[in-house]
């Protein structure tokens, strides 16, 4: 299988969150993080910068959403990280209750995509974030593919007055692409369909449709979703999404794009399923089929049927 | 004092409705009403002052005596209380900070408020300002392990301006024991008075301390 490139230590979206945090707690008084015992090291020298508007809670993820809340309501805009189960599923109540609910602005950036705690069982998996996160509403949704990705769009979101949630992954793109907060980027046009690739699974969706004359848009938004650019580039009513996590949360955006059109829809992602191996990310991309060789193959037959 | 209660409690009757939550709303009033009547700094006029008081009422079933107490002091009319959970009303069964002047909070599920007021009481420190937050809770939501952490958090971090209250009409499924002193255990300023004795009341909330959260059971029978 072609090898998906994943972040060097030097070059992680994580540490990226570190320095973008950094700078612009430097020029916004009003930003304040919150953690919960995650990521405290990488974020020492925010922490050491700004005593005043960080703070460690301990492992207590509902208090830490709370917190933030209770920052928001007082004029601050709170930044909340963790591993993605803790950070969205254990406090999804608090998510729901006391951002959405109050309609507060806050930021929540999990680290651990998927299976990228490969070795660490169930637990430590983030593959429903995004699928139950898109019922919340309000709540905007970003899946960077590159670490540079990631600062230009915590840039334009950050004090936009909304909940937001930003996923890391190890994986990665190889490349950047110029990527605006609510839009979908046009990487090429086609002929024979329209491919939706979402954050970090475009450069295996484009090693899968090599050869094939496929429009292909970059998804780093997931809400608010941009079906205007979609409209304009689905063409032949043929669509395929490619999502990192549980497949088919971009479907139901997909379908009231194209409501008043004759539309097939083939939805790739993790499937649902308690994964119990360990080993490796790639691993368990061979186990669910999510290499180039398995997508093109689903994609080919999905266009020839 | 009597006065007053019954002042409220007139106005309450005239929004029925929550025969479910009726004990709770009566279990917090006279607590809401020396809160509002002796201790809080608030402006009806500019509800979301910086310098008001913060009050968040984390039990948020029942709010007919707090939303009672807020009309009494000016929020909004006292006719508002007939549309009490109505379609046409703005006062929910459980209250909503973006239609009801003076809530800080919308709340309604158990052990959300104590956390939002750390944070408000850390946001205030933040910006070195000394108004108090104070948040209500019942003894039946501190089985929520979400208080528990909170509690912890608080009295770790030393929030001398943060007062919690807790409205003890013996709901918990789960014997608590002696809440103020299990507080004391966790860095509060912890104490008990009877949740119907004004003085009492009074003299509790008023009462800070330099370097602990303080917390106040207030035992209503």
């Amino acid at each position: 299988m072609a090898s998906l490139k994943t972040a060097g230590a030097a070059d992680t979206m994580r540490d990226q969150m570190a320095r973008t945090l950094e700078d612009l707690m430097a020029h916004d008084e009003r930003l304040a993080v919150v953690l919960a015992d995650i990521s405290t090291s990488q974020l020492k020298g925010v922490f050491r910068a700004y005593p005043e508007r960080t703070i460690n809670v301990g492992i207590m993820e509902q208090t830490m959403i709370g917190v933030c809340a209770g920052l928001a309501m007082e004029g601050f805009i709170p930044v909340a990280h963790s591993i993605t189960p803790f950070l969205v599923e254990r406090p999804y109540e608090q998510l729901k209750d006391d951002f959405c609910y109050q309609r507060l602005g806050g930021n929540f950036i999990s680290i651990g995509a998927s299976y990228d705690y490969s070795t660490e069982g169930m637990t430590h998996h983030g593959t429903g974030d995004v699928p139950i996160l898109r019922t919340l509403p309000g709540m905007e949704i970003v899946v960077p593919g590159t670490p540079d990705e990631f600062d230009t769009l915590f840039r334009e979101a950050y004090a936009d007055g909304a909940p937001t949630y930003f996923r890391l992954s190890a994986r990665r793109n190889a490349e950047d692409r110029p990527v605006r907060f609510g839009r979908l980027d046009v990487v090429r046009q086609g002929s024979r369909g329209t491919v939706l690739a979402v954050g970090p699974m475009l450069d295996v969706t484009m090693a899968a449709i090599a050869g094939l004359d496929l429009t292909v848009l970059y998804c780093a938004t997931i809400a608010p979703f941009d079906a205007e650019t979609l409209r304009a580039n689905a063409t032949t009513g043929d669509i395929v999404v490619v999502e990192p996590y549980y497949a088919g949360a971009l479907v139901p955006d997909v379908a009231a794009a194209l409501r008043d059109r004759r539309t097939r829809v083939e939805s790739i992602g993790v499937p649902r399923a308690v994964l119990t191996r360990y080993g490796t990310p790639e691993h368990h991309d061979v186990a669910l089929g999510l290499t180039p060789e398995g997508i093109g193959a689903r994609i080919r037959r999905f266009l020839d049927a | 004092m009597d006065d007053d209660i019954a002042r409220l409690g007139r106005l309450m009757k005239t929004g029925e409705g929550d025969e479910k939550h009726d004990p709770s709303a009566y279990s917090t009033l006279d607590v809401i009403w020396v809160l509002y009547d002796k201790i809080l700094r608030f402006d009806p006029e500019n509800p979301r002052s910086e310098d008001r008081d913060r009050f968040v009422l984390s039990k948020g079933h029942g709010p007919l005596g707090f939303y009672a107490v807020l009309a009494d002091k000016g929020y909004f009319p006292p006719e508002e209380l007939r549309h009490f959970m109505t379609w046409e009303g703005i006062l929910g069964g459980h209250p909503d900070r973006n239609q009801v002047p003076g809530v800080e909070a919308s709340t309604g599920s158990l052990g959300h408020g104590l956390p939002m007021a750390i944070g408000m009481a850390l946001g205030l420190r933040m910006k070195r300002r000394d108004r108090r937050v104070f948040v209500l809770l019942g003894d039946g939501e501190c089985n929520e392990g979400s208080v528990w952490e909170s509690v912890l958090l608080a009295g770790n971090l030393g929030l001398a301006n943060l007062t919690c209250i807790v409205i003890n009409n013996h709901s918990s499924t789960r014997d608590l024991g002696d809440l103020a002193q299990k507080l004391g255990t966790f860095g509060w300023a912890a104490t008990s008075v009877n949740g119907r004795d004004h003085a009492a009341i009074e003299a509790a909330l008023a009462h800070t301390d330099e370097r602990r959260p303080a917390a106040v059971v207030a035992d209503v029978g």
